[in-house]
């Protein structure tokens, strides 16, 4: 794909910007998008601006970096907006990392220089490829933590299945 | 709260057995981390808490590192507890419900075996830690990711394949870890070097807190040195760059001491044991004024001007005069009148014994 901007040189940066709570997606090429003050890559510790917002970041709230733009948006997961976290610097859910992952992508790679997790590589159980390979004590713990929401919600009729499969587990 | 369960009192890091541990106390290792689907704590009802601290107990419960820990539940201790966990660094004040709130709020738990801990409920679910003596990184890291380990493969974690480990705040996001070490810096601050020391640390993407982490004085010249990002960079080059950065803030540290020692050995002599004297003979003493005499007293046992005591004293000394444990030891309030003659009259006790 070509850069949306000169129609030249080939686009490796998606940059979707959000107004008027409307996404607008571009395709860049790494000139077109430095040109338009898109941080392309860990060159940002390196800049005096990088240290100016380490600064900022120390004395303050991350969350007072986003950008007001996009204010309206709303996990749907857990229900905060963009707006909570810009007022709290706390996030509400994991999910909110992905419903507002363009902001955060950017504010990431301002705090830490980049937004690209190179550490441990990370296996929930019950996540692996089979699907079916979760440790059974987890297995067992997640029945568990299902039956306490089932009495909870009196639903007791999935309550007594569960224990059934809890007690063939155990 | 029965504090005997715990080893040592949760505080092994203090016999200052570690490498270098006459100028570095400790090496702390701590690892953020979420129960995926859950909301993070600062938005989760008290039920999503008491669920999480529910699943992380019994998860505990199955794994070897944790299956003897010993548990505290915050929500249920009176204030003078919570603080004295809080003061051997067991717990956060945040945790421990000590800034705003007078209580801890629901679900908020310690879980703690050996050297390493889980706070539960903190701002993230889980805030695995492990604190070790002296100057052991490798040690450390090896411990917290072995109950790491253990229990990512019991509760699943909230984990994002670009962001890494999802955290409540982004500056923790990425490995979630955080490692750091607790310095005494005497020379570079009385050499006036330490201001150029600190402001380098953040131009390598280090930071430092005073003794009790974010937003705690400095006092005693007591420095915690950490790493300030977590993201982009593997658990190893996180360990590797502040090690390799704090054995040079050690190094400076020597080279200030022997400029000491060779301008000015007279002055050092005589401050190292006024500082000795007052703590043996006062009557009354601020926490702010032992802190202030401990490093004077570390800084002359370190450069052999003193006999003694040794550092493992100096240390019980650190924690055992603050408020909570004073208190808890005399049976009085933490607000009580009287506590800098108590501590006064403990630093005392605890020297002659030494010097005996």
């Amino acid at each position: 794909m070509l850069c949306d901007n000169c129609k030249e040189r080939d686009a490796i940066i998606n940059l979707t910007q959000v107004e008027h709570d409307s996404k607008v997606t571009l395709h860049l090429c790494e000139q077109c998008a430095q040109q338009k003050g898109v941080e392309t890559g860990g060159a940002v510790l390196k800049s005096p601006l990088g240290n100016f917002l380490g600064a900022v970041v120390k004395g303050g709230s991350p969350g007072a970096l986003v950008p007001a733009a996009g204010d309206g948006l709303r996990c749907p997961a857990c229900g905060s907006t963009l707006r909570d976290f810009r007022d709290s610097g706390r996030l509400g859910c994991d999910q909110c990392y992905v419903s507002f992952d363009t902001h955060l992508r950017d504010l990431l790679r301002r705090l830490h220089g980049s937004s690209q997790h190179v550490g441990e590589r990370y296996q929930a159980p019950g996540t692996g490829q089979n699907g079916d390979d979760a440790d059974p004590r987890s297995r067992l713990l997640d029945l568990k933590a299902q039956l306490r929401r089932a009495v909870e919600g009196e639903n007791f009729e999935l309550a007594a299945e569960l224990r059934d499969r809890i007690r063939v587990l155990e | 709260m029965d504090l005997s369960l715990l080893p040592d009192g949760g505080m092994r890091w203090l016999d200052a057995s570690g490498p270098k541990s006459t100028i570095v106390l400790s090496t702390r290792i701590r690892l953020a981390r979420n129960v995926h689907g859950v909301p993070f704590s600062q938005r989760a009802k008290d039920s999503d808490r008491t669920a999480v601290l529910q699943r992380v107990s019994e998860a505990a419960a199955a794994t070897e590192h944790l299956a003897n820990a010993v548990a505290f539940h915050l929500d249920h201790m009176e204030r003078s507890e919570r603080q004295l966990l809080h003061e051997r660094h067991l717990v956060s004040k945040e945790l421990a419900g000590l800034e705003r709130e007078t209580r801890a709020r629901p679900g908020a738990a310690l879980l703690v075996q050996d050297q390493v801990g889980v706070m539960v409920n903190e701002e993230d679910h889980l805030r695995l830690h492990g604190m070790w003596s002296g100057f052991d990184l490798e040690d450390a890291y090896a411990a917290v990711e072995a109950v790491d380990a253990e229990l990512g493969k019991l509760v699943p974690f909230a984990f994002h394949p670009e962001f890494g480990y999802l955290t409540s705040c982004p500056t923790n996001a990425g490995t979630g870890l955080r490692a750091s070490v607790l310095i005494h810096l005497p020379g570079l601050v009385l050499t006036k070097e330490i201001n150029k020391v600190l402001q380098g640390l953040s131009q390598v993407g280090l930071t430092f807190r005073g003794l009790y982490g974010e937003g705690s004085e400095v006092v005693g010249n007591f420095f915690q040195l950490s790493n300030q990002t977590t993201l982009g960079k593997t658990e190893d080059e996180l360990i590797d760059h502040l090690g390799k950065i704090v054995r040079q803030v050690v190094e400076y540290e020597e080279q200030a001491r022997d400029v000491l020692l060779r301008t000015a050995p007279e002055e050092v002599e005589d401050k190292t044991w006024r500082a000795y004297g007052l703590l043996k003979h006062a009557r009354r003493l601020s926490f702010e004024e032992t802190m202030n005499l401990l490093s004077g007293v570390r800084l002359g046992v370190s450069l052999k001007l003193l006999p003694g005591p040794g550092v493992y004293t100096l240390n019980k000394l650190l924690i055992y005069t603050q408020p909570a444990h004073l208190a808890a030891m005399d049976g009085r309030s933490t607000g009580d009148r009287e506590l800098p003659t108590v501590r006064a009259a403990f630093v005392r006790r605890l020297l002659e014994a030494e010097s005996s």
